[in-house]
């Protein structure tokens, strides 16, 4: 018996990236959509480390170290947009935030 | 054989329990209990990466996603009184089906190109360690400037966020 391929793991990671993409087209709550954004940058980065085996190089896990950088910028400005946000419109609702649209 | 029959075993209960607990964040309409389900997500991910041989990957993962950005999510869920704003149910509309069609259809061309590619695993006798001191010669030596601008990125991030959630004087 062989060790746990490497493509399993990105075929976890397909499967994990897909239920983050429905999560985001289906849920109308905008830190809901958040979460799923965050879950579908967890199943990139899952693929990247899965590629470490196949390069034999370091490189996917030192990318995945600037993907978490990314996320955590991201989170944090974007928790502050929806907080803005509900401060000025009292719903987070992403179909009501329409002031965008002319 | 009895080690490569543990890695089996704990690769088939994260992954599954990985599946599961993202499925369940998806479908609860609280979101305090959505975001509890993505810290399950979290964990069994750090699993597998533990599995891989990536044990600063999975010991960041823990820290960073787990512990900071999750904490940072229901901080914000508790701060705007959103688990009392549970989400109407509502019957899946045309646009919904049709879009999670699409999504689907995303899937099966994931698993299209992932059975037409042509992966080739070399098995070295040593298998790739991803501990932190490979990890951090690894940053601090060949990719010093894009770890530098990802702290200058964190900078911008923590001075943009402050900067819209002050209250504004008027």
């Amino acid at each position: 018996m062989l060790e746990v391929p490497a493509t399993l793991f990105l075929l976890l990671s397909g499967v994990l990236f897909v239920v983050g993409a429905i999560g985001v087209i289906t849920r109308r709550n905008g830190i809901v959509v958040f979460m799923c954004i965050e879950l579908m940058l967890n199943a990139a980065n899952l693929a990247f480390v899965s590629s470490t085996r196949l390069t034999q190089g370091l490189e996917g896990m030192v990318f995945v170290f600037f993907v978490m950088a990314v996320a955590a910028a991201e989170a944090a400005v974007g928790l502050a947009i929806f907080v803005m946000i509900f401060r000025l419109k009292g719903t987070i609702n992403v179909d009501e935030i329409n002031l965008l649209k002319g | 054989m009895a080690a490569i029959l543990f890695k089996w075993f704990v690769f088939l209960v994260a992954s599954i329990f990985s599946v599961f607990s993202s499925v369940m964040m998806v479908t609860r309409r609280n979101p305090v209990h959505s975001a509890l389900w993505l810290v399950c997500t979290f964990i069994s991910i750090a699993v597998l990466y533990f599995l891989l041989n990536a044990t600063f990957v999975a010991a960041t993962q823990v820290m960073v996603y787990a512990g900071a950005i999750m904490m940072l999510f229901l901080f914000v869920i508790m701060l705007i009184h959103l688990e009392r704003e549970v989400e109407p149910l509502r019957r899946i509309s045309v646009a919904k089906l049709i879009a999670i069609v699409l999504t689907l259809l995303l899937f099966v061309e994931i698993i299209v190109g992932l059975s037409l590619a042509k992966i080739s695993e070399v098995r070295p006798s040593v298998p790739i360690q991803g501990d932190a001191r490979s990890i951090g010669t690894l940053l601090y030596g060949k990719y010093l400037f894009p770890f530098e601008i990802a702290s200058i990125l964190l900078l911008i991030g923590i001075v943009g966020a402050i900067v819209l959630a002050k209250r504004r004087k008027e």
